[in-house]
């Protein structure tokens, strides 16, 4: 259930719910609620969100965006394939780095490549295919550290709550994307998660959230492993915007607070250059 | 031990249109093994030819992944309930 897109049938009279973990960022909630949907905060985890809706989708006669309508959900992720070929003046990236919750985004980027290809609008290999997780969520991660084809389910403790789907849907068709294009899966910590958030805001002047941090972070890994060549062409899928987990960004600068005085802000602040 | 197995819209017609039924067994598996003795069409939609759970379905005892718990080996308390449901959600 995440949030971007949602709201938008709203305006056109129909009837909308929206279900969200209860504990969900409050930014999110906020920026939902104002469109006067029925929010319905559930008391658990995405995972048990996602479990709700399915047995929901068997007892009302609703549509329900990404369980009886994921088709159209998950086909719609294709739309970021087209976007990074087209940007790309119609070009398969050598990589791409895509942060990982259910796997469907990961696995449809490909699916879109793929399909552009098949009608000759692109040549070339598959890009190798990164996946980033939370290390506080990675099933996908783990799997694919061990060998396994199946994703054993964890119970979610991260700030990346945007990715914190411990029981990962489509889970075993992003291990064999991985596997079947040299990439891989890897997770970060919370801490690697922040410094992805800064550096990609220092580097870029993109501020993303938590789930950018991710997979900002897993691209600042695999460079350091070395398991990057410079010449590459990178594509890193930055999927929200930083102003919807401000809680991830908070106290990790400082402020200085002074009196609105020449001499304060001389004793106060220190200056790069002197004057 | 007597279960209530509750069954998803998916699976409903190869179960006689059933919503919920009551299996008798001490653990998950045999719960199940008695839902497909009743159900046959049931086996190859819920489990692999190895007899474990197909990748893209998920059971839950008393609301809780069985996987969190001992999976297909969980003991079951009377009157509790299983339900099952088909891994398609989730962004």
């Amino acid at each position: 259930m995440r949030l971007d897109g949602q709201s938008g049938e709203l305006g056109r009279g129909l009837e909308s719910y929206v279900f969200i973990p209860a504990d969900l960022e409050e930014q999110k909630v906020l920026a939902t609620g104002v469109y006067g949907t029925k929010l319905v905060a559930v008391e658990g985890t995405y995972d048990d969100v996602n479990r709700l809706c399915t047995e929901l989708s068997a007892e009302r006669d609703w549509a329900f965006v990404n369980v009886n309508l994921r088709p159209y959900y998950a086909e719609g992720s294709k739309t970021l394939a087209f976007e990074i070929a087209e940007q790309l003046g119609w070009e398969l990236p050598d990589r791409c780095v895509v942060p990982v919750a259910s796997g469907s985004l990961f696995t449809k980027i490909a699916k879109g490549f793929e399909e552009w290809r098949d009608l000759g609008l692109l040549e070339g290999e598959l890009p190798r295919m990164n996946g980033a997780q939370a290390e506080g969520c990675s099933p996908v991660a783990t799997a694919y550290a061990q060998g396994q084809d199946v994703c054993r389910p964890v119970k979610p403790n991260t700030i990346a709550k945007s990715l914190a789907i411990g029981n990962p849907a489509d889970g075993p068709y992003a291990l064999d994307l991985a596997r079947r294009t040299g990439g891989g899966v890897d997770a970060v910590s919370d801490d690697e998660i922040r410094a992805g958030i800064a550096l990609l805001a220092q580097t870029t002047g993109i501020f993303t959230e938590t789930a950018g941090g991710v997979t900002t972070a897993v691209l600042t890994k695999l460079a350091a492993q070395g398991d990057i060549d410079p010449d590459e062409r990178v594509v890193l899928v930055i999927t929200g915007e930083g102003l919807k987990t401000l809680d991830a960004v908070r106290d990790t600068f400082e402020t200085y607070s002074i009196a609105p005085t020449v001499e304060a802000f001389a004793a106060g602040v220190p200056e790069a250059v002197s004057v | 031990m007597t279960v209530v197995v509750k069954i998803p819209t998916q699976l409903r017609a190869a179960a006689g249109g059933e919503t919920e039924t009551e299996v008798d067994g001490e653990t998950v598996q045999e719960v199940l093994d008695g839902l497909y003795e009743r159900f046959d069409e049931l086996r190859t939609r819920i489990s692999d030819d190895d007899g474990s759970l197909r990748r893209f379905v998920n059971v839950y005892l008393a609301g809780e992944d069985i996987r969190y718990l001992d999976g297909l080996q969980t003991p079951v308390a009377d009157g509790s309930e299983l339900t099952i449901l088909p891994a398609v959600a989730g962004g």
